[in-house]
């Protein structure tokens, strides 16, 4: 087998395995995550995102060879209670769910567009957040708590 | 004159035993235990701010139990928007009898008359420096006795938390990753496994081939009984290998016929039904009669396309006990259902609530855990966790029953009405387990001695209905007759989805109130006014209709439509404007709500709930439609069942108009059926088009024009 070597979360991650499998597997499987969701297998509702490099992907149909060397980020990875980022403080204040199952995709794929674009417009928020399917009926809430974010990132 | 004798809140009076749903433990928590689930609605918060209220303690001091048959009381299904109704009522009154008991032993151990008693964050303090608290005493009193109807619960102006905004409690795990959902959660030496379901409508497997299976690593078993084959292994992409494998392997008889999908109405008109009369009116005088309108509407089957696959874990301890753990909405009647496939005492199964995705309704959550509990037979007392594909998810699970309501209203000279006749065509809406003699799990249809097929029923009108729910009009029209005629066929499988029939009803009702409003020149909010006697219905008309600025002057390509409904008709009441734009398609730009659901217990929680409500109604007006032919399920995809996107979600703006003094009742399923009609009217205003087929897409505008 050989060796993939990349970033999880920060920390130098290898691991022995087919290079084929699929990274959703390899993160919640050996890797023991579970930030990232199963939702559809076919990269279609956004569950399962993670952010490689600087782009949200859907992890349910990224192989695992090719995050070789990279930056891998899923929800785990953008902080934590003691230390929440923005968008988590900002997904608490507005109460930006019902089930909360699909909010680790959404999460991951507001995180990237803030790297991406500090300031989103009201509509670019939306168009980020397309690919990422809410079946609940949330997604004004979580709108309005990435626009708090990015607020609260500018101010701070 | 008497004074009504007092009785037990419903739930409680099934349970009441204090100490099955209040434990104080020695830690300085209060363990609270529902028989009801969290399901993504908030239920679990609101009912911790009761508890806490009604105990007076701070609400971080409450720990909530999941749901168990091991030792939670049985409040049966937690659907229907009536938690808050049983299991709210039944905590808020336990919790003010628990307090009375508490105070009358705190008042002998400090030699202090209770009535100079005070309680703060369960500290109980008389004059002076003299206290207790619940933990202090809970060793001496036992809670090991029944509830009395006498309890008074504290009055409204007395309760700090209720009517407050609480923080959910499940969130911060959702935020911040923690494992929280059944999918997530780790179980030692767990072993993962998947079924193979067919392609083809009610295909029997003819012929397996299992070589190719048993040859993937990690292999543990596959499992076989008639028509049901799964595979067990030790890892989820191995057990996903190994279907593949054995889907290969397989060959299937041929499938039953499935309905023309394009002309659902004749299809459902043309089955054997069982028909009810569900209510009748007779005019006090007779009027005359000039004329008849009569119109037909059509829902088309829904799916519940949770976000998540069904998911559930079992593991056998020996050949007769088996524990579970599951999304299901009932743990109890899910329990009842699986007693029956294995033929195994009640008292030998545990089910255990996990949280899932949303459902909706009974969504494969009880299939998967039928699937679950036979594949860990083969796991040798490992834990085994099944997982739907999401192909199955759309394909296998129950779905919301289509329907063709025709809707006729006799009309005097002016055009208003004096006869109204309602009448349903659609399979049964609830076929959920544990309510009848024979199971109604999928997989004991498919075992190879089966478990006949359950064709689905309807509660009764007491308990609001099934496909008949919100078909009696909530206008004082002077004569009525409402049937309903359930399908004795059921080619595609139904079940409880959100509302029920409501959404239907309600659409046709609303839409065709409009259409007669506009007929005679009158505004659609006044005609409705005009109907309507009870205030609360009229309160939230005025005040969505205010909101909206009712009636907004016209723009090219914009429209506005109302719609009005008493959910269930003995429940929340909601009224919706919708704003839309419309041309080749509809955008939905704004929905605008009032809802008067009584004591809003947690405020944000209501107004959460009619967002969800109103956007998925949305979703499902402007887009949702089971797809077939005629050999198989086709929407099998979220391209082929595509839902709203964030990119089309309306403007959503709620009105809750609080009500302290008046019991509260759920919000989760009232925005429905009126935001369906508001659409579709809406659409009229628009375009002059009255789309009665639903969802309101380019070809069934086109087909309205060609109509019309």
């Amino acid at each position: 087998m050989p060796t993939i070597r990349f970033r999880l979360n920060g920390a130098p991650t290898e691991i022995d395995t087919d290079p084929d499998q699929l990274l959703l597997d390899v993160l919640r499987g050996p890797l023991g995550l579970t930030g990232p969701h199963f939702g559809c297998g076919a990269g279609e509702c956004g569950a399962c995102r993670v952010i490689v490099g600087d782009h949200a992907v859907t992890s349910c149909d990224t192989p695992l060879w090719s995050v070789a060397d990279k930056d891998v980020t899923t929800l785990e990875g953008l902080g934590s209670p003691e230390q929440p980022q923005p968008l988590q403080r900002a997904f608490l204040a507005e109460q930006a769910m019902h089930c909360g199952y699909c909010v680790a995709g959404v999460l991951v794929s507001a995180a990237a567009l803030l790297r991406q674009i500090p300031k989103p417009t009201e509509r670019q928020v939306r168009e980020a957040l397309d690919r990422n399917l809410c079946r609940c009926g949330s997604q004004n809430r979580i709108v309005r708590a990435v626009l708090r974010a990015a607020n609260e990132a500018a101010v701070t | 004159m008497n004074s009504p004798v007092p009785t037990l809140p419903f739930s409680l009076a099934a349970n009441p035993r204090l100490s099955s749903w209040i434990k104080f433990a020695a830690d300085g928590r209060v363990t609270v235990s529902p028989g009801k689930v969290e399901i993504g609605q908030g239920i679990v918060t609101a009912l911790a701010q009761i508890a806490a209220d009604e105990l007076d303690i701070d609400i971080g001091r409450v720990r909530m139990v999941r749901a168990t048959t091991a030792a939670s009381p049985n409040e049966g299904v937690t659907s229907g928007s009536l938690s808050i109704q049983h299991s709210g009522r039944a905590l808020r009154h336990a919790c003010a009898e628990i307090r009375q008991i508490f105070l009358a032993a705190a008042s002998e151990r400090l030699g202090v008359e209770s009535g100079v008693l005070q309680i703060e964050d369960g500290t109980i303090s008389g004059l002076g420096n003299v206290t207790t608290s619940y933990w202090e005493l809970a060793d001496e009193i036992s809670l090991d006795r029944d509830a009395t109807p006498g309890a008074k619960p504290k009055a409204i102006a007395e309760r700090a938390l209720a009517g407050q905004s609480a923080q959910r409690i499940d969130i911060p795990d959702k935020v911040f990753a923690r494992r929280r959902f059944i999918h997530d959660t780790a179980l030692a030496g767990l072993l993962h496994g998947r079924v193979l379901r067919p392609e083809h409508a009610r295909a029997k497997l003819a012929d397996l081939k299992e070589d190719a299976a048993r040859a993937v690593a990690g292999f543990i078993a596959v499992v076989r009984d008639g028509s049901f084959a799964g595979v067990v292994c030790e890892t989820e992409a191995g057990a996903d290998a190994a279907l593949k494998a054995l889907r290969k392997g397989a060959s299937w008889s041929e499938g039953e016929k499935l309905p023309d999908e394009d002309d659902l109405a004749a299809f459902l008109r043309a089955q054997p039904v069982e028909s009810t009369v569900i209510d009748t009116r007779t005019a006090a005088k007779s009027a005359s009669k000039a004329r008849t309108l009569k119109r037909q509407y059509i829902r088309p089957y829904i799916a519940h396309a949770s976000i998540a696959p069904s998911c559930a874990m079992a593991q056998w301890n020996g050949e007769d006990r088996v524990h579970v753990w599951t999304h299901s909405q009932g743990v109890y009647l899910l329990r009842s259902d699986l007693s029956l496939v294995l033929k195994l005492p009640i008292e030998q199964i545990t089910v255990e609530h996990l949280e899932g995705a949303g459902c909706y309704g009974h969504n494969p959550a009880d299939d998967v855990a039928l699937d679950a509990v036979l594949l860990a037979k083969a796991a040798s007392g490992r834990p085994v966790r099944v997982q739907w594909s999401r192909a199955d998810e759309m394909t296998h699970g129950p779905f919301g029953a289509a329907m063709a309501i025709e809707v006729e209203a006799d009309l005097d000279a002016t055009g208003d009405i004096v006869e109204w006749r309602h009448s349903i065509w659609s399979n049964g809406h609830a076929a959920r387990p544990g309510r009848g003699t024979k199971p109604t799990l999928l997989a004991g249809y498919e075992l190879e001695t089966p478990f006949p097929i359950a064709i689905s029923g309807n509660p009764p009108q007491a308990n609001g209905g099934g496909g008949d729910r919100n078909s009696i009009p909530l206008y004082d029209f002077p004569a009525w007759k409402i049937e309903s005629h359930r399908l004795l066929t059921m080619p595609v499988r139904t079940s409880a989805l959100r509302t029920l029939g409501a959404q239907g009803n309600v659409f046709a009702i609303e839409c065709f109130l409009d259409e007669i409003a506009a007929e005679r020149g009158e505004d659609p909010v006044a005609f409705r006014l005009r109907h309507l006697k009870d205030e609360r219905a009229r309160d939230v008309v005025r005040a969505a209709a205010k909101r909206a600025g009712w009636k907004p002057t016209p723009k090219a390509g914009t429209g506005y439509g109302f719609g009005y409904s008493r959910y269930k008709n003995t429940g929340a009441y909601c009224a919706a404007v919708a704003e839309i734009e419309g041309d080749e398609d509809i955008r939905v730009k704004k929905l605008t709500l009032a809802v008067d659901v009584g004591e809003a217990i947690n405020p944000d929680g209501v107004i959460n709930q009619i967002e969800g409500g109103a956007i998925q109604a949305t979703s499902w007006v402007l887009k949702e439609r089971v797809r077939f032919d005629r050999e198989r399920i086709t929407s099998n995809s979220w391209t082929d069942y595509p839902i709203l996107r964030f990119s089309e979600v309306p403007e959503v703006e709620v009105e809750v108009i609080q009500r302290s003094d008046i019991d509260p009742v759920g919000a989760g399923e009232a925005a429905h059926g009126p935001v369906t009609a508001a659409i579709a009217n809406a659409v009229f205003d628009c375009l002059g088009l009255r789309v009665r087929n639903l969802p309101i897409t380019r070809e069934r505008l086109i087909a309205a024009m060609e109509e019309s």
